[in-house]
């Protein structure tokens, strides 16, 4: 009943792969999963992490004080290359985000029913990668006590935001994306939380679990709502999918800068932003269902086609970085073709080789089955492909930014004890969100999967 | 596995003092599903089924209508859209107007002035040819240096075919 030494990678097409392993009925299903909730003590490795994560919190909350205090000065960033670590990491954070959408809106929209045991964890993820993201843009502005200039509102200067500027388009985007993610992993957790709220021992957990469940009864008429609503928010999710990260893209082809004015920059962005987004949930997943137990839920088959789904996006990287080597040549611009080989062979070449080697190489070895279901080896180039894709954005950041047009304004950047700091302060609250999440909330969407159990273990 | 089948005893348990209703459980859906028709045609509507996941065809065997969400929402769509759109129209056009790229202060994003299906060039029989096998100028009265009798000759002159003039 609890062992996983069933293999369900199979490609027999004559018989349905299991989504769910070890014979779960519907009651064995809740007891599994609200046990990782309501057990008295979490497992020791969870203490270990929290303990790291919530230390690196600590580390980054005086850090963004001091950044605040002291000034954009304790940071790296100079003319000529004005966007450093901050808008790296925000377009980094950004794109881990849209694995979990992708998952939890159009694999939905398309009846692809092995996402129901991931993607609550994935859509978590997303909320607390957007949380993150959102986070640099507000201290990259130095004076944050004018965060509200950004709003559009009646002022004593008459004057309004200009709505043609991409950095405009991108405040709107990424806070759609927050509301429009949030709500839609709310509205799919209220009948697990129901559930929580049921079992609840004690008054505390009655309370709290009981006011965010918001009365959910079950009632047929609850369902007959919540289906249409939730495939209403997936319909209004599933464009977020592409548009955000466009828009991120935006920030840079609008400029005329060599190396950023492409028009490749959307899809480009897109596919790397699931890639990117994909190898999280794999980083973060094949812990998880080994620690608390999760093994029957998140399979094998679920985490090969996690991979499968790095190995497609990947590729589609792989072509855009060669694509753009292409065109830097094809346009025959002189910028554009020194951009290019600066990126390879300049000052910083060292750091875009690694990124070939963990974005457009380490994911070419998912073409073998082993590496797709072993967890040690996929997890190892999931956490590459996070290197890379941190790096992918460095190279388009800084490089183009540090040698433009005019030698005479060239400049070398280098990030200052802050900006590593405040880089691993947000992992660190990236981490410690997902550890509370996983102590206190249903990491696994259990109405949704006992939809999805054989008819015979009901 | 038939609990429909035979009468369920009522639990013994303290009568209220004011009733609610009456609570009935089942140990399987197919039951429910069963049982839920029965009540329905029953000819009763203050009564509500209670499932742990969405069970599909028990609204028909219900008999719940379908529910009007997608309208609100589609309603929240357009207030959003449309709102969003007089924001930028009043914000960028109207009371602070942004030259931005000597772009128009306020533009929609539609292709090519189209659907637009009405247009004077359709007045003309011969036009008809313009996607088979004809080729076509036609300059604008409008234009500023239009002028009748020296266009009509200017026209005249180009080695056309024929030269039409066309109601607006």
């Amino acid at each position: 009943m609890s062992s996983t030494s069933f293999d369900n990678t199979f490609q027999d097409p004559r018989r349905r792969a299991p989504l769910v392993l070890g014979g779960h009925t519907l009651a064995s299903l809740t007891d599994r999963v609200c046990e990782v909730v309501e057990r008295p003590r979490p497992p020791r490795a969870w203490y270990i992490a929290f303990a790291i994560s919530s230390t690196l919190v600590a580390v980054l909350v005086s850090l963004i004080a001091y950044l605040i205090g002291v000034g954009i000065g304790v940071w790296g960033v100079n003319q000529p290359v004005g966007w450093g670590f901050a808008i790296i990491n925000f377009v980094f954070w950004v794109g881990i985000g849209h694995a979990g959408t992708l998952i939890s809106a159009i694999l939905f929209l398309l009846r692809h029913r092995w996402r129901t045991c991931i993607n609550r964890s994935a859509e978590a993820m997303t909320i607390f990668a957007i949380i993150c993201a959102g986070m640099f843009p507000a201290i990259h502005v130095g004076r944050v006590w004018f965060e509200y200039w950004l709003a559009p509102y009646p002022n004593q200067m008459f004057v309004w935001p200009n709505f043609r500027s991409p950095l405009m388009w991108d405040a709107f985007a990424v806070g759609t994306y927050f509301t429009v993610s949030l709500l839609f992993w709310y509205l799919g957790m209220i009948p697990d939380l129901a559930t929580l709220r049921d079992r609840a021992k004690t008054r505390l957990r009655f309370w709290v679990y009981g006011i965010l469940a918001v009365g959910w009864r079950g009632s047929n008429r609850h369902w007959h709502r919540y289906e249409r609503g939730y495939l209403l928010l997936a319909a209004l999710a599933t464009p977020l999918v592409l548009s955000v990260h466009s828009v991120v893209s935006f920030d840079f082809a609008v400029s005329i800068l060599p190396g950023w004015h492409s028009t490749i920059f959307p899809p480009y962005f897109v596919a790397g932003a699931i890639f990117s987004g994909a190898a999280m949930v794999v980083t973060l997943l094949v812990p998880a269902r080994e620690l608390f137990g999760l093994k029957d839920f998140i399979t094998p088959r679920h985490l090969e086609n996690l991979n499968k789904l790095t190995l497609t996006t990947g590729s589609m990287v792989a072509y855009a970085y060669i694509i753009e080597l292409f065109m830097a040549w094809y346009s025959g611009s002189v910028y554009e073709k020194f951009a290019a080989a600066n990126r390879a062979l300049g000052p910083y070449g060292w750091l875009y080789c690694l990124m070939i080697l963990c974005n457009l190489v380490a994911p070419q070895f998912f073409w073998f089955k082993t590496c797709r279901t072993r967890a040690l080896i996929m997890w190892i180039i999931s956490v590459l492909v996070n290197v890379g894709m941190w790096l992918e954005r460095f190279v388009i950041v800084v490089v183009s930014l540090s040698r433009d047009f005019l030698p005479s304004s060239w400049g070398f950047y280098k990030p200052t004890w802050v900006d590593l700091g405040i880089l691993a302060g947000s992992f660190g609250l990236f981490l410690t969100l997902f550890l509370l999440f996983c102590r206190y909330l249903p990491i696994v969407a259990m109405a949704e999967v006992k939809n999805d159990l054989p008819r015979e273990n009901h | 596995m038939n609990a429909s089948n035979h009468n369920a005893q009522p639990t013994p348990a303290p009568e209220p003092k004011t009733l609610w209703g009456l609570l009935i459980e089942f140990d399987s859906p197919e039951a429910l599903k069963r049982a839920a028709e029965r009540v329905r045609d029953a000819g009763f509507t203050r009564w509500d089924a209670y499932t742990p996941f969405p069970m599909h065809g028990l609204d028909r065997a219900m008999g719940v209508r379908p529910t009007i969400l997608p309208w609100i929402t589609l309603g929240g769509a357009l207030i959003g859209a449309f709102g969003g759109l007089l924001m930028q129209w009043w914000m960028n056009a109207v009371d602070y107007p942004y030259l931005i790229s000597g772009k128009p202060f306020f533009s929609l994003p539609i292709l090519n002035g189209l659907p637009m299906l009405y247009h004077a060039v359709f007045t003309s029989r011969r036009f008809r040819r313009a996607t088979t096998d004809g080729f076509y100028i036609a300059i604008e009265a409008r234009d500023p240096t239009f002028d009748l009798e020296r266009t009509r000759e200017f026209a005249a002159s180009l080695g056309g075919v024929a030269v039409e003039p066309l109601e607006e």
